[in-house]
């Protein structure tokens, strides 16, 4: 429809690379050893960190499974997501956190990272001076608006719903492990619930009044929410004239927008997120002294 | 409007009986015919080889823990299934040295799978060296020779799917079945 494959290639590979560094990252922190079960001193443990998984999937399948279930929406696992490493478990979090772009769930990953697109298309046009325009389609303060609106909501809901779970007795004493393990598993819970995902951290005995009815509110939230200034910004977008491009216009399908396009991804899910993840997997990974 | 109902209404029971009736049959169907086996959930005259369970006594190949030690909660209640231990949890590291120490009490080297719960906590399978690990002991209480009990784990490893997913691995049932054969 918009004529371009390449066009879409620079947002695929945006999605390739991500998936691909996760899954990389994950991969390894899932070869080594449980702590826990090094803590205890009678095996080795060469497959890596079998605590929670199965036999004949080992550990690195296991592990490639679960990145790419919270990546998108299947909300299965293959293993148990609350006994991996630190950083394995923080692989799975803060994938569903970057908004669920690589690939993304069903129906929501292509417009999600499309928000993304057009916010890289204005800090682009911001950085070098030129017109905004995005598969030639001028983007202006409207589209910028809901475009951030749309990024927005999804953090908004889960930081605050968060925040008044640890805050409050009923949201405290669900989670199965203590310390800032408890807090990775109250965090997935709701990023998974909003990010339309469903998977399970586990560990959380989440069936009491209050997980319930916060958790059908963040799933309200994250599903319709969304697609609101999506529809809104499809609107407003289709109604637009395509103009040429021109000499002033930022070029979308080069290497160099795919680029900036996982610097936007990743600096906007790293800002609004480092606060909440460094009070659960990160100083979970700092408790245990080494990086992996 | 009416048209419009109608014509819901007509797609509601179309759906209805496609979706709710004849795929599931087709599926039940094709699947009885095809994979009768697998589709009855793999079942032997001992159990399904596709859920693990105990093996007590040292004539058996144990499987992995069933994980009732880390999820068995104040008062002996047993707490979700799912509930699993968190990679710096203490009563993790209690449980696999427990573990260790039941498996060292029967002569069996302790291994990585031996003395961790899987996901399910009802893994069906060990690693060939969790196994062999084994072999010693079962040959022992068994009366056997080791070199036969060897042999016969050997003939039931299953190699890993499609020579590249995941791991080698021998389903413990299948080797109990066969270890009984033997004598």
């Amino acid at each position: 429809m918009v004529g371009s494959i390449r066009q879409g290639v620079a947002v695929l590979m945006a999605m390739v690379i991500i998936f691909g560094a996760w899954v990389g990252f994950a991969s390894y922190a899932e070869s080594q050893p449980n702590p826990a079960v090094s803590a205890a001193h009678v095996v080795k443990q060469p497959e890596g960190n079998m605590v929670g998984k199965e036999v004949r999937f080992g550990a690195l399948p296991t592990t490639l499974y679960n990145v790419a279930s919270t990546q998108t929406s299947t909300g299965s696992v293959s293993g148990a997501n609350d006994s991996f490493t630190p950083i394995g478990g923080f692989a799975l979090i803060s994938g569903m956190m970057l908004g669920e772009v690589s690939p993304g769930g069903t129906g929501s990953g292509l417009y999600t990272i499309l928000l993304f697109a057009l916010i890289t298309v204005f800090l682009g046009g911001l950085m070098i001076g030129r017109t905004p325009e995005y598969l030639g389609k001028k983007i202006q303060a409207r589209e910028v608006k809901l475009a951030a609106f749309g990024v927005l909501i999804m953090p908004l809901v889960v930081l605050v719903i968060v925040g008044i779970a640890v805050s409050i007795h009923a949201g405290r004493v669900a989670p199965g492990n203590s310390g800032p393990h408890g807090f990775s598993e109250i965090l997935y819970a709701f990023i998974s619930q909003t990010n339309n995902n469903g998977s399970a951290f586990a560990g959380l005995s989440g069936n009491t009044a209050f997980y319930n009815v916060t958790g059908g509110i963040a799933m309200l939230l994250g599903r319709f929410a969304i697609m609101v200034p999506v529809l809104a910004l499809a609107g407003s977008l289709a109604a637009k004239n395509i103009v040429p491009a021109g000499l002033g216009t930022f070029k979308t399908d080069t290497p160099l927008f795919t680029g900036l396009l996982i610097g936007v991804i990743l600096i906007v899910g790293g800002l609004t997120f480092f606060p909440a993840v460094s009070l659960g997997p990160i100083v979970e990974q700092l408790l245990h002294g080494r990086l992996f | 409007m009416l048209v419009h109902l109608r014509r819901s209404v007509i797609v509601s029971i179309i759906f209805l009986v496609l979706l709710g009736l004849a795929y599931p049959l087709a599926g039940t169907g094709l699947s009885q015919v095809l994979f009768r086996h697998q589709a009855d959930g793999s079942l032997t005259a001992d159990g399904s080889t596709l859920i693990g369970q105990q093996w007590s006594g040292p004539k058996w190949f144990q499987g992995r823990p069933d994980g009732t030690v880390v999820t068995t909660g104040p008062g002996g209640v047993v707490v979700s299934g799912t509930n699993q231990p968190g990679p710096r949890s203490k009563t993790l590291e209690k449980a696999v040295a427990k573990q260790a120490a039941l498996l060292r009490k029967e002569g069996i080297v302790p291994t990585n799978d031996l003395v961790t719960t899987s996901g399910s906590l009802v893994d069906p399978d060990i690693s060939p060296a969790d196994a062999y690990a084994q072999v010693n002991a079962v040959a022992a209480a068994r009366g056997l020779s080791a070199s036969a009990v060897r042999r016969l784990v050997a003939t039931h490893v299953h190699s890993r799917e499609l020579g590249f997913l995941g791991a080698d691995y021998v389903t413990v049932l299948e080797l109990n079945e066969a270890l009984v054969r033997l004598g």
